[in-house]
């Protein structure tokens, strides 16, 4: 595995290795000093063409942490103000000797694309209306510290699936590790095609909570809104929002998710966000270890390297 | 360290074959005992004294210093657990395995931190070793305590505290386990 595109590209055997090694990056973070060499030398970009707090932030943090050396850039103080295109961006960025790409755009494929025309490591962190796997991985690390497995749960998708990436990642990573999952939505906010995705789908929210392991809120995307989907957010949160009345008909171990950033008042009730139930924090907290766990597999491990039987010699010691 | 756990993983795959055998368990047990009072002797007691053991091979060498320090002194002495490959300076050819944590749950400011480990070879598992500790804290001192020292080392590092110095060829291996250590080879 040199690239992170999808979930799909993913077995589950896969998924559940990097998750027991995110183990080992979680606990470098609670050292006095947080960073270890593992990546020293190598140099990891993002390339993010949507704004992102959180990702970009945590995808800096684990490379930090790594020890490996960051560079940002961002649309609006790049030389794509000028006009220069997305292959001669990369292009440029490669030619400095980088050996990951972390890319964030709002078309779908553009990850596939950018592999075709670097050799460095490409990790998607978000195209489009499509995937952003590290999120699904990070959701399922986060469910398995809290209940060991995802085997035989039922999760729930509330909200804006059709423009999810969120959704897309969640809905292949939970039932490949044995999850059910329900997509809770008006008609209008899924995608057309949502037969095609091993999910139940319901327009009835308070029929699917009593009867949910973990309720994962989406964000209401209102910038990727452009046509009339709904006639108000304010009919979205009395129809489909996690008010404070709906959230007592969650069983008292159910997990509250959400991917951030948290509309409060439209997804979610303002004290729920905040309540024990909810592990909306440790995601973001859980982003860094499974992100530093991504970036160690595709540049710093030795797990599917072909060694050299002379190499057995001088690893010894 | 842990030339058993590099065995057993895959690109350095291979069965070890044993040709003869060093130590038994008595000699371990033995050694072990004689390593502890060394132990209380150079440090005048264990007031400050924690123990480090290197993932695989010298955790459960560090768990028996630690019964034999509890017997002889009378004080139960922080034992934990490092795992050095993301230290290494070989990092690609060593695996990080999920099931060899890193576990420190005690401070290491002013201690004496005792690094224990089953076979001193090149000495490289003890520089990433050094390497490490200073992300936990500043220890008072470091001392290195292993069962076997078998040579051929490669940077300016030894023991303070020996179960055995035992001469070898590089290109034989050594396997200390419950029952003793054994010499032998690697076959492919």
């Amino acid at each position: 595995m040199t690239d992170l595109l999808s979930i799909t590209d993913l077995e589950r055997g896969d998924i559940e290795r990097l998750l027991d090694l995110t183990d080992r990056f979680a606990e470098i973070s609670t050292r006095q000093i947080p960073k270890v060499p593992a990546l020293r030398g190598k140099t990891v970009v993002s390339l993010f063409y949507e704004d992102s707090t959180r990702t970009r932030l945590s995808f800096e943090t684990a490379a930090k942490r790594l020890s490996a050396d960051t560079m940002n850039f961002s649309v609006s103080t790049s030389s794509v103000k000028k006009g220069e295109s997305l292959r001669d961006t990369a292009q440029t960025i490669e030619a400095m000797g980088i050996d990951c790409v972390i890319v964030r755009h709002k078309s779908s494929g553009v990850p596939w694309q950018l592999t075709r025309w670097v050799d460095a490591s490409v990790v998607n962190a978000g195209d489009g209306w499509h995937e952003h796997p590290t999120q699904a991985l990070l959701d399922c690390y986060t469910i398995r510290q809290q209940r060991g497995s995802l085997d035989g749960m039922h999760i729930a998708i509330v909200g804006d699936v059709k423009h999810s990436r969120v959704a897309r990642s969640d809905i292949w990573a939970f039932t490949k590790l044995g999850a059910t999952v329900t997509v809770v939505a008006p008609p209008t906010l899924l995608p057309p095609a949502v037969g095609a995705y091993p999910v139940q789908v319901s327009h009835d929210i308070e029929s699917v909570l009593p009867t949910v392991d973990a309720v994962y809120l989406l964000r209401m995307q209102r910038e990727r809104m452009t046509e009339a989907l709904l006639p108000s957010l304010r009919e979205y949160t009395a129809t489909y929002g996690l008010t404070r009345r709906r959230a007592e008909l969650l069983r008292d171990d159910a997990l509250v998710m959400h991917p951030g950033p948290i509309n409060r008042g439209v997804e979610i009730d303002p004290d729920i966000a905040d309540e024990q139930r909810s592990v909306i924090v440790d995601q973001v907290r859980n982003g860094v270890s499974v992100r530093m766990a991504v970036l160690f597999l595709l540049l710093g491990s030795g797990t599917e390297l072909h060694t050299p039987t002379d190499a057995l010699q001088e690893a010894s010691a | 360290m842990a030339e058993r756990e590099r065995r057993l993983t895959r690109p350095f795959g291979g069965v070890f074959v044993p040709r003869t055998q060093v130590m038994d368990a008595d000699d371990l047990r033995r050694a072990t005992w004689r390593m502890a009072h060394e132990i209380i002797e150079a440090n005048g007691g264990v007031d400050d004294v924690v123990l480090v053991g290197l993932q695989t091979g010298g955790v459960p060498l560090a768990e028996r210093l630690q019964a034999a320090l509890l017997e002889i002194e009378g004080v139960e002495v922080p034992a934990g657990r490092l795992d050095v490959a993301f230290h290494r300076d070989d990092i690609g050819l060593r695996p990080v395995l999920p099931e060899a944590p890193t576990d420190v749950p005690f401070p290491i400011d002013g201690a004496v931190v005792v690094l224990v480990d089953d076979v001193l070879f090149t000495g490289r598992t003890i520089r990433a070793a050094l390497d490490a500790l200073t992300s936990f804290g500043r220890p008072r001192a470091v001392q290195l305590a292993v069962m076997i020292d078998r040579g051929h080392r490669e940077l300016p590092i030894r023991p303070d505290y020996v179960g055995k110095n035992l001469p070898t060829r590089k290109d034989e291996a050594v396997d200390v386990h419950d029952d003793g250590v054994d010499l032998g080879e690697v076959v492919k």
